[in-house]
């Protein structure tokens, strides 16, 4: 009987949620070289550790591929529909603070709401023939966000990175994009809509609704939450 | 459960009835090119619709329904009046109702005429009446022309109106405009500071470095565009009070009918519409629907995809509100406007669910 915990392969969110885990005596460790994904448990027993992509965590949450996992709240409200029908939140993290936020060029002294980006949106297509462009990853999330305010006349195209260079690029008009202090989107002359808030998100850990919890799984998820809840 | 057999044997039923009445059989690609259908509808097909890339011809999408690809045919070799009718599957995401089938069998009558509006609108409703006859369903329908109609006629500026008929498909924008144009609600701070602005071209210049394809000259437009808006006087709170009315309008069609002709008297922007919607009970009348029960409401169809314009209805199955409607349709003139760049035929047309028309029969027996 174990329980597999997927915990964000690179970076500081793994440093973070190891070190978060720690402070709770579960001690998580890559094992190998550094290159390695390989990882190892001690302080509590019959939990394995996989190391993912953050972006696959929610997809192996919902597979039932493992019991946990830790990710953004974002990453599960962009890739899963009933996101709460396949899996739960546990815990919040307490770092890993985003925001999901619609910003355009701060000169477009005009623009200051959705109201105003829907207006600015319909004068757009007119003048230059397509709809106005938001680069984002987060197809889902923008769009159910901006259908839900009723902003019209605008496209999605898709931006895996760098996305606050793509209006300066051209290659599109306006951005939804995950920000924490805003410094990236000021370096790039952009602006946040008041009214622009998309979703506020935070590592967060997931558990599996599809996973197989027979076999004392329960019982060590509640000793585990006991444990980290501490 | 019902087996795919059952469902083909019930669209070639349906089809044959439609071919009866006079329709070509015409067949659609299942990939279409995404690029049209965004362009006509924006994101909520993309979202709906199955998309998938293709490495020469770009983005294409799994047919989300045929009338696009039907109207495109229709716009490059037909003549008028024209009758077709199809069966096939259509692919849509379910995003917010796991249970529905993300593909399923459509089949349909589309009628191109544009010598009587309301005998066509007629025949497409009788024909889909007749095709759902003994399931005992409950048929809806309402205007999409009145509230246009009513819009157009408001005493303010061309460029409200056009912001208002932008969002006829959007309700609650569609409110929040009119309430902002009546003066009813706030106006932002940052907008209000914005209006008082004396010099808004040192504003943009100070601002920031102008980036992307959005000029200047098209900022400083807007801005001298809200400026002149805030001298405007409100729409009046009758004339709102008015567009409200209307929207509550909802019974059976005679009763509905009254309604409307009272409200013309304050409202004659919508005269032209009463009267197009008299001529169609007239015309269902004379096809055999009786008319006295027949629901109308005004508000009916302005949630669905932008297309319809004029007359709208579906069939719903009374008890079984988990069911989504058998059938649906209405009129798109806008629609065949803009596919034919400038060039519209008139047309209206509807679809069945041939999978609900079993399901309930055998429901049933």
């Amino acid at each position: 009987m174990t329980l597999r915990l997927g915990v964000p392969s690179k970076g500081r969110l793994m440093e973070k949620t190891f070190d978060w885990f720690g402070a709770r005596g579960v001690v998580l460790n890559r094992s190998g070289s550094e290159r390695e994904y390989a990882a190892d448990v001690s302080g509590v027993d019959g939990l394995s550790l996989q190391l993912l992509s953050a972006g696959e965590i929610p997809r192996e949450l919902a597979a039932g591929r493992i019991h946990l996992g830790v990710t953004g709240i974002d990453m599960v409200r962009e890739k899963l529909a009933f996101w709460d029908r396949s899996v739960q939140e546990i815990a919040p993290l307490g770092f890993g603070g985003a925001t999901l936020v619609i910003a355009v060029p701060a000169f477009w002294v005009d623009v200051d709401t959705l109201e105003d980006l829907d207006a600015a949106a319909a004068a757009f297509r007119r003048r230059h023939g397509f709809r106005m462009r938001i680069a984002t990853k987060y197809h889902r999330l923008v769009h159910e966000f901006l259908r839900r305010e009723g902003v019209a006349d605008y496209q999605l195209v898709d931006s895996q990175g760098a996305t606050e260079g793509t209006v300066k690029n051209e290659t599109a008009e306006a951005i939804a994009d995950i920000t924490s202090t805003g410094e990236t989107l000021r370096a790039n002359h952009l602006k946040i809509l008041s009214d622009g808030v998309v979703l506020q998100s935070e590592a967060m850990l997931f558990k599996s609704r599809a996973a197989d919890w027979s076999g004392g799984r329960k019982e060590a998820l509640a000793q585990l939450v006991a444990q980290i809840g501490r | 459960m019902v087996t795919k057999a059952e469902i083909r044997a019930e669209a070639l039923r349906l089809q044959s009835l439609f071919e009866d009445a006079g329709a070509l059989v015409v067949e659609a690609d299942i990939l279409q090119p995404a690029d049209t259908l965004l362009d006509l509808y924006g994101e909520d097909i993309r979202a709906r619709a199955f998309v998938t890339n293709d490495p020469l011809r770009g983005e294409r999408m799994l047919r989300p329904d045929f009338t696009v690809p039907v109207v495109q045919m229709h716009m490059s070799n037909g003549a008028e009046p024209a009758r077709y009718t199809y069966s096939g599957e259509v692919f849509r995401k379910q995003d917010d109702d796991p249970d529905r089938a993300t593909e399923y069998m459509q089949v349909g009558f589309e009628l191109f005429d544009g010598s009587d509006p309301a005998a066509a609108d007629a025949e497409v409703f009788a024909l889909m009446a007749r095709a759902v006859e003994g399931l005992n369903l409950r048929a809806a329908t309402g205007d999409m022309g009145l509230l246009m109609a009513a819009v157009s006629g408001l005493r303010t500026t061309e460029r409200r109106k056009a912001a208002l008929m932008r969002h006829i498909w959007r309700p609650n924008r569609f409110r929040a405009l009119l309430d902002r144009f009546a003066g009813r609600r706030e106006v932002p701070s940052a907008r209000a500071a914005l209006i008082a602005q004396t010099d808004p071209e040192a504003l943009i210049r100070a601002a920031a470095p102008q980036i992307g394809l959005r000029s200047g000259a098209e900022v400083l437009e807007r801005v001298s565009a809200l400026q002149a808006d805030a001298l405007e006087p409100p729409i009046s709170g009758g004339e709102v009070a008015l567009v409200d009315s209307l929207l509550e309008v909802r019974g059976a069609s005679p009763a509905a009918l009254s309604q409307l002709h009272d409200l013309a008297v304050d409202m004659p922007a919508i005269e032209g519409a009463v009267a197009r919607l008299a001529a169609r009970l007239d015309a269902l009348s004379a096809r055999g629907i009786d008319v006295d029960t027949l629901e109308f409401e005004a508000r009916y169809g302005r949630t669905s995809l932008e297309y319809y314009d004029g007359f709208v209805f579906g069939f719903y199955a009374g008890e079984r509100g988990d069911l989504p409607p058998v059938s649906t349709g209405g009129r798109y003139d806008a629609l065949t406007r803009v596919l034919g760049r400038g060039r519209s035929i008139p047309a209206v047309g509807g679809v069945i669910r041939p999978h609900l028309a079993v399901t309930l029969r055998k429901g049933a027996s």
